[in-house]
């Protein structure tokens, strides 16, 4: 808070806030791991209730919001290199663009899980208990944890690229500062490296 | 130079900044400050815990109920418990002495990231929140105790959800401090600062940020999965919908084993500063402190089975999980060979610090053995949630952690007020604080192998003389304590002026004023080849 008084409080070093990011991603990355280690015991213990578990998704969702997401991970990286060129209106342009898949992708999300919870597929339902195996409840349970999870970084990292935009408008991030939005890049490519793990674990293996 | 320090009025404590008060605190991205916040609430939260300690002490004064019914007693461990870990051991020492010295140490002005460090304080602030929410209002406080062991998590009616919630909140308060100090020490060393001059402190913390880091994720996401397993019944832990309950405690333990060396690397880092000062003599095996601090928070990673033995795993299992028990005493053995190394010959200055130094490592040694008779598998199966594993924990985190904290406050304290406590009141209440904590926690070891399960109100009366020697213990134990703690609030306010380096010690902090100025120092300093931590002539 006192930063105006103090030099030390307002220096700026790139390479501490990248290195602090790749920290942080690390630890993003043991948070699905754990998840990733519960999803593999079940596997192991019910390969074939999570093989027809599996076959209720819908493959053309997930596969679109597959190509969704690898596009904004390129339209963000895109924006940094037009960051650095001082293109400022092509590095908004490059945002809005990621932001709207973004938001894409989470409306897909949102009818599918709406599809699900329509055919009485939810945690605790009624249908589940009486109808499914407890593998495959196990497989039910886990798709929503985990891709509900996913969506909550997804809706984070929306956040932090609207911060972006906000502080490139203003020009305090810029091409010379520009760690905020390499640190935005950083973390949207781990939204999407997530979701490229996620989708063959539920939609492809069979 | 004394008389220069305190006509020196801007130093960290009366700054003033753009806001006054209580919220030139609160809104401080000051490092010291943010130090001092962690010192004052976690103090808070300790005395708390402590309270909650007496009232189940005072319960097992005799058999049968005697102040509370079996359910008030479950909550009152399980929020001691809670309290203690979570609020108090975890934090403790990194977050309060840590955010005050690790800058001054390696020469820098603050930490790399001095806002996320303030949000980690409020990050802890809400924790303990959610935390005391859950023990104010809904059905009852919970009951689980601290490790939350499913099934039970998600079948007690009592309100275990904001406690989850609060246990979530505090960890990532803990990854953002470790990732702040795992930066700024990669980043922010002064010209000079090599790695092989870093204070021994500074080296524990970088172990430490690195468990936080690496560790406490995993937990983050169990707790997250019994919360919604609560909420919405997904099954992963639960047997009837196919889930596994033992599933939940490895993926706990794998955490949790970890977050014993995150509470008792940096006390051994503040004890490695502490015995080469008091014996004015360069630190014995500084390398070999270095190796085994950085061994033990990798082997720590992998000996959480020990937690399981009678659980259910496989007998291989249990042997490597045994043998990797011994394996990570042997680098905490190194380390109390090396302290009394370097005690050896030295020219000791016997003071406070020194006696809270040299009695952590009497209270450690017996802790960690009693942890090898609990890391050995036939005498598990006998030992297992009894109260010698009450009394072998608490040797090690009370004893370890809590003798270091003191230790490390009597040392640091002239540095950080400005002013020199009550020797004579620190001394007495080192005393009688000790005497109080042998009496208090040696009798359950000797309960625990008579049989004397852990976590009941109630006990056989073969069990009563142990019990009340344990007891009375207590009291010894709270009346040093408050002893001390009156001792160093009164100094803070009232005691004579501390000279820069009362101790006569060779790290940075002890070369800038007293209590230092808002950014440490003037001019960076630069360390000279010759020049090192312990360099004493």
């Amino acid at each position: 808070m006192e930063q105006n008084a103090h030099g030390a409080h307002t220096h700026y070093d790139a390479e501490a806030s990248k290195i602090g990011m790749w920290l942080f991603i690390s630890t993003e990355l043991l948070l699905f791991g754990g998840l990733f280690i519960v999803y593999s015991i079940y596997r192991y213990l019910n390969a074939d209730a999570f093989h027809l578990a599996g076959e209720e998704l819908n493959i053309t969702i997930g596969a679109i919001n597959t190509v969704l997401l690898l596009v904004s991970s390129m339209t963000i990286a895109m924006s940094t290199s037009t960051l650095q060129l001082k293109k400022k209106g092509a590095t908004l342009g490059l945002l809005a663009v990621t932001i709207i898949i973004g938001l894409v992708f989470l409306v897909n999300k949102y009818f599918e899980w709406g599809t699900k919870f329509e055919h009485g597929i939810f945690p605790g339902s009624e249908h589940m208990l009486n109808e499914f195996s407890q593998g495959e409840i196990l497989f039910f349970g886990l798709y929503f944890v985990m891709t509900g999870l996913h969506a909550l970084h997804i809706i984070v990292g929306l956040i932090v690229i609207l911060f972006a935009v906000v502080r490139i408008q203003k020009g305090t991030v810029h091409e010379n500062r520009a760690a905020l939005l390499e640190n935005a890049g950083l973390y949207w490519h781990l939204v999407d490296l997530i979701w490229i793990f996620l989708f063959p674990l539920f939609y492809l293996i069979h | 130079m004394q008389k220069e320090n305190v006509a020196n009025v801007a130093n960290y404590l009366t700054y003033k900044g753009k806001h006054k008060g209580l919220l030139g605190w609160v809104l401080s991205t000051d490092h010291k400050r943010i130090g001092l916040l962690y010192l004052y609430s976690i103090m808070t939260m300790f005395s708390v815990g402590v309270l909650l300690g007496l009232a189940m002490k005072f319960e097992l004064l005799a058999p049968g109920k005697t102040i509370m019914e079996a359910q008030t007693y479950n909550a009152t461990f399980t929020v001691h418990g809670v309290i203690m870990i979570f609020m108090v051991v975890i934090p403790g020492l990194p977050a309060v002495f840590g955010n005050f010295l690790l800058p001054i140490m390696i020469g820098a002005k603050d930490v790399a990231f001095p806002k996320l460090n303030l949000l980690s304080w409020w990050l802890y602030v809400a924790g303990v929140f959610l935390v005391l929410s859950a023990v104010i209002f809904g059905k009852g406080a919970p009951d689980t105790g601290w490790t939350f062991y499913a099934p039970y998590s998600f079948k007690t009616g009592t309100n275990l959800l904001p406690a989850i919630f609060g246990a979530f909140i505090l960890g990532f308060s803990s990854i953002l401090t470790g990732l702040n100090f795992l930066v700024t020490i990669h980043r922010m060393r002064c010209p000079g600062m090599k790695w092989s001059k870093l204070p021994l402190f500074v080296w524990t913390l970088y172990g430490t940020a690195w468990i936080q880091l690496l560790a406490t994720p995993v937990v983050g996401i169990t707790l997250v999965l019994v919360a919604l397993e609560r909420m919405f019944g997904v099954g992963v832990f639960d047997p009837a919908l196919g889930g596994d309950p033992i599933l939940y405690q490895h993926l706990f333990w794998i955490y949790s084993h970890p977050a014993v060396y995150i509470m008792i690397l940096p006390a051994m880092g503040a004890i490695s500063e502490i015995i080469p000062t008091f014996s004015q003599k360069m630190i014995f095996g500084y390398k070999a402190i270095i190796a085994s601090t950085m061994a033990i928070a990798f082997v720590g990673y992998l000996v959480w089975g020990h937690h399981m033995f009678t659980a259910g795993m496989s007998g291989t299992a249990q042997y490597y999980f045994s043998l990797l028990t011994f394996i990570v005493a042997i680098p905490s053995a190194i380390k109390v060979f090396n302290w009394i190394s370097t005690m050896y010959k030295g020219s000791i200055n016997v003071q406070t610090p020194l006696y809270w130094a040299v009695s952590f490592i009497f209270v450690f040694l017996i802790g960690g053995l009693s942890g090898l008779v609990l890391g050995s598998l036939a005498a598990n199966v006998h030992l297992h949630d009894t109260a010698f594993v009450v009394a072998h924990f608490h040797y090690i985190v009370f004893g370890g952690t809590g003798f270091a904290f003191f230790a490390a406050a009597h040392y640091w304290f002239p540095k950080i007020y400005g002013r020199m406590y009550d020797k004579g009141w620190a001394n007495a209440g080192w005393l009688i604080f000790f005497i109080g904590f042998l009496a208090l926690y040696t009798p359950m070891f000797y309960l625990g192998i008579m049989g004397m399960p852990r976590r009941y109100y109630d006990y056989l009366d073969d069990f009563h003389g142990g019990n009340i020697l344990s007891t009375f213990g207590s009291w010894i134990m709270v009346t040093g304590l408050v002893i001390i703690i009156i001792n160093l609030i009164r100094s803070a306010r009232k005691g004579p002026a501390a000279e820069i380096n009362p101790w006569r010690g060779k790290t940075l902090e002890w070369t800038v004023s007293s209590p230092p100025s808002l950014e440490n120092f003037d001019e960076i300093p630069v360390i000279a080849e010759d020049d090192g931590p312990y360099n004493y002539k």
